[in-house]
This record gives C-alpha cells, sequence and structure tokens, in this order.
C-alpha cells in the first residue's frame, strides 16, 4: 500500500493527474491511497511551486504539469 | 530509458524518429497555409450573400481572416515557448533570485517572469516559494507582474497582427513597468500586509527534486502539450476578441473612434484603465480587439493603456492572490502598477 499525495489547488490539470495515478497503479496493479491536498499553506509546505505536484510515500517526485506515463509507473514500483 | 523497446504498452506514443520528422513537417505545412490565409479568406467571405465593401462584407472579411490566423500564429508560438520554457522552472529561478538583494535582481525577475513556464492557479505556492527562500517582496512582485504582462501569446500575436514596432514597444514598456513597479513596492516595506500565516513561515523547504533530465523529444512533447492545453482553452476567447474585432471593423465609424479613443481627450488613458483592469480575457482575445482599435484611428496610449490593464491586472488573479496578501496590499499592487501603465499610455499619446 503506497500513499500518493496529489498538490494543486484543484484545477483541471490536478484532477488528470489524480486520474493518471490511479490508472496507473491500477495497470501495475498496485494497491494505492490518493490523497488530494489543495490547501495553500500545505502545498506550500511541501515544498511545490509548481502544480500539480505529486509525493509517494512522503517523498516528492514531481512538480509542475501532468507527469509522463512511463516515469510515473516508475515512482509507483519504486 | 534502454527498457523502452521493450515495453509494448500502447500508450507510450510515437517513437522519436516520428518526432524528429513530424514536427518539422506540421510546421512546414501550417506555414504555406499561413501565407495562402487571404486569398482563402477572400474565397470564404465572397461566399457570403453580402458586398464585399460593405458593413458586413468588410465585418466578415475581417472574421475569417482573423481566426485561422491568430490561432496558427498561437499554435506556433505556444509550441515554441512551451519548447523553450522546458529549460526553465519555477525551482531553478527560485534558485536564481534567491539571494538578489541588489537592485538588479528585480530586472533580472522581470526577465524570468517572462521565461518561467507558470500558471496563474500555482501563483499562491509560487508566491510563497519564493518568499519563504528569502527573496524580496518587490522582486517577487516583479516576477508576478512580467509573467503575465509580457507573456510570449501576447508578444507574437501583438508581432502578427499588428507588427513589430508596436510589439517591441510593449515588450519595452511592460518589462520597465514590472521592473520598475517591483522596486517601488519592494521599497514601501509592505510586509505587514502579507497574510500573518505567511508571515509565520520561515525559510520553507526547497523541494529538492532530481533534476530530471530531458531529451529533445521531451521538450517537444512537452510544446505538443502545451498547444493542447493553451489553445484548447483560449480559442474561445480568440473567437470572442475577434468577434468584437470583426464588429468594429465594420461598423463603428471613424470619426466616433477618433472622438472616444483619440487621445485628444485626457481622460481616455484613465478611462482605458477603468474598463480594462474587470475585463477578463487573455492576450489572445484582447489583441484582435487592439487590432481593430488602431485600424481605426485609436490613439496609441490609450490602447497601449487599454491592452496591459486587460492583460496584466485582472481580477481572478487577484482573488487568488488574496490568500496570501491583504486587501491593501492587493490594493497598493493594483495602484502602483496601474500608475505604471498610465503613464505609459500618457507618454505616448504626447509622443505620437
Amino acid at each position: 500500500m503506497k500513499t500518493v499525495n496529489i498538490y494543486g489547488p484543484g484545477c483541471k490539470r490536478c484532477e488528470a493527474t489524480e486520474t493518471m495515478v490511479k490508472d496507473a497503479a491500477s495497470r501495475l496493479g498496485i494497491e494505492v491511497e490518493v490523497v488530494k491536498i489543495s490547501d495553500a499553506k500545505s502545498i506550500a509546505l511541501a515544498g511545490v511551486m509548481s502544480t500539480p505536484g505529486i509525493s509517494v510515500d512522503g517523498k516528492l517526485v514531481h512538480t509542475g504539469g501532468l507527469p509522463d506515463t512511463a516515469k510515473l509507473e516508475g515512482w509507483l514500483r519504486a | 530509458m534502454t527498457a523502452e523497446t521493450h515495453d509494448s504498452a500502447p500508450h507510450r506514443g510515437a517513437p522519436d524518429w516520428l518526432w524528429y520528422v513530424g514536427v518539422p513537417v506540421v510546421g512546414v505545412v501550417l506555414y504555406l497555409l499561413y501565407g495562402r490565409l487571404i486569398p482563402i479568406s477572400e474565397w470564404v467571405t465572397a461566399l457570403f450573400p453580402v458586398a464585399r465593401n460593405s458593413h458586413s462584407g468588410e465585418a466578415i472579411a475581417f472574421f475569417v481572416y482573423d481566426v485561422p490566423k491568430v490561432l496558427l500564429l498561437l499554435t506556433g508560438i505556444v509550441f515554441v515557448t512551451g519548447v523553450l520554457r522546458s529549460w526553465f522552472s519555477p525551482e531553478k529561478t527560485r534558485a536564481i533570485l534567491a539571494g538578489k538583494r541588489q537592485v538588479w535582481g528585480y530586472p533580472l525577475a522581470s526577465l524570468l517572469g517572462v521565461l518561467t513556464p507558470f500558471c496563474s492557479c500555482s501563483s499562491v505556492p509560487l508566491f510563497i516559494g519564493f518568499v519563504s527562500a528569502g527573496i524580496p517582496l518587490g522582486v517577487t512582485f516583479s516576477f508576478l507582474i512580467a509573467g503575465p504582462m509580457v507573456g510570449p501569446v501576447g508578444l507574437g500575436l501583438l508581432y502578427g497582427l499588428v507588427g513589430w514596432e508596436i510589439a517591441t514597444i510593449y515588450l519595452v514598456f511592460g518589462f520597465t513597468i514590472a521592473t520598475v513597479a517591483g522596486f517601488v513596492l519592494g521599497r514601501m516595506g509592505l510586509e505587514r500586509y502579507l497574510q500573518d500565516w505567511v508571515r509565520e513561515l520561515n525559510a520553507g523547504p526547497v523541494g529538492d527534486l532530481p533534476q530530471e533530465q530531458l531529451t529533445l523529444v521531451d521538450r517537444l512533447k512537452i510544446g505538443v502539450e502545451q498547444v493542447r492545453e493553451i489553445v484548447g482553452k483560449v480559442w474561445i476567447w480568440v473567437l470572442v476578441g475577434i468577434g468584437i474585432g470583426a464588429a468594429i471593423h465594420g461598423y463603428v465609424p471613424e470619426e466616433m473612434m477618433l472622438r472616444i479613443m483619440g487621445g485628444e481627450a485626457w481622460w481616455s488613458v484613465p478611462a482605458a484603465v477603468v474598463v480594462g483592469v474587470p475585463m477578463y480575457t487573455n492576450a489572445a482575445g484582447v489583441i484582435p480587439i487592439v487590432e481593430a482599435l488602431l485600424g481605426k484611428g485609436a490613439a496609441l496610449g490609450t490602447t497601449l493603456a487599454f491592452m496591459m490593464s486587460v492583460i496584466a491586472l485582472s481580477l481572478p488573479e487577484m482573488i487568488i492572490l488574496k490568500q496570501v496578501l491583504k486587501l491593501q496590499l492587493i490594493a497598493i499592487f493594483i495602484a502602483v502598477v496601474a500608475a505604471g501603465i498610465l503613464a505609459t499610455g500618457f507618454l505616448f499619446n504626447v509622443l505620437m
């Protein structure tokens, strides 16, 4: 079970990122819990300056724009 | 990425060579199409049952010529900018600006504001990221003003629709306003007007992402992704803007335009700012209107002031910034930027 945090104020790209994470997880057969963090303070405290940002099990792996599918699978597998 | 070839997942997309061939081919096709727009649009206009030199004929010709022209230009500009900006990121920009307390931090921030990929929906995390890294408030403002004001979309469309002279004037003055307004705001000691929780965050964490190595194909993909996202979002504004431009072009009499926006009346510049600020559109929507206004003889200063206030000062952006700035600071921010825009407007009305 991995916890994936998605940092973003709730724009379209954040929702698209959430879908991508869930799709990738089900393709890989990995169980994930997706947590959306939309509060500006928490986003900033996580060190995210451009949204959407993604962290896997507390480790920030991506900020700014939609993630690349291949890289996303890599982060989930790691 | 040697494992790439073993992966048969269909979502992986086109092979690299297709990108190297496809992008130039699409570029050439669009360029040739761009060169044929006048005959194509005249042919389309002739299909309408109106006289070519009537009001409606003029408006239709403006619309059917400008829509494909603006959309083609926009696609090209957004693609090129998307690729160029893939070398920049807010994290790198912050690292460059942190510790630049000297005066030239302001022009540098304005320059980076133009180059750094930035979406207004992340202006709050970006603002906090900058301020908590010790970047002075004024320098942060220079960045936040320059980003939207001197965006490549606006510049490219001005260049294509209105001409390089005015595009250059806009670039120079937009950049100057961002630099000077940031400097002035920095001197005013406004830190007390930050929202309390922002002031309490000291030396925030640095998002230490591993530097991603992007290949050229990755960068081309970013360009295409940007086109999909930005053109997909602003095309409706483009249609509305060109529709208004077409109506001005076809129906508004020149004498009336000269009376309202002719630059003789001193109040035309502040009026343009007052009208421009609450208007919520973007560069892609406003520049076809600017093109039509200038074509009808509106004064350059008044038109510049209108365009700058529409693009640089937008209400939704202010509402987003309300999360980190107290109302007083937002008011001061708007006042300082508006003063710069007014000065530019008056200057050009006097010079021209």
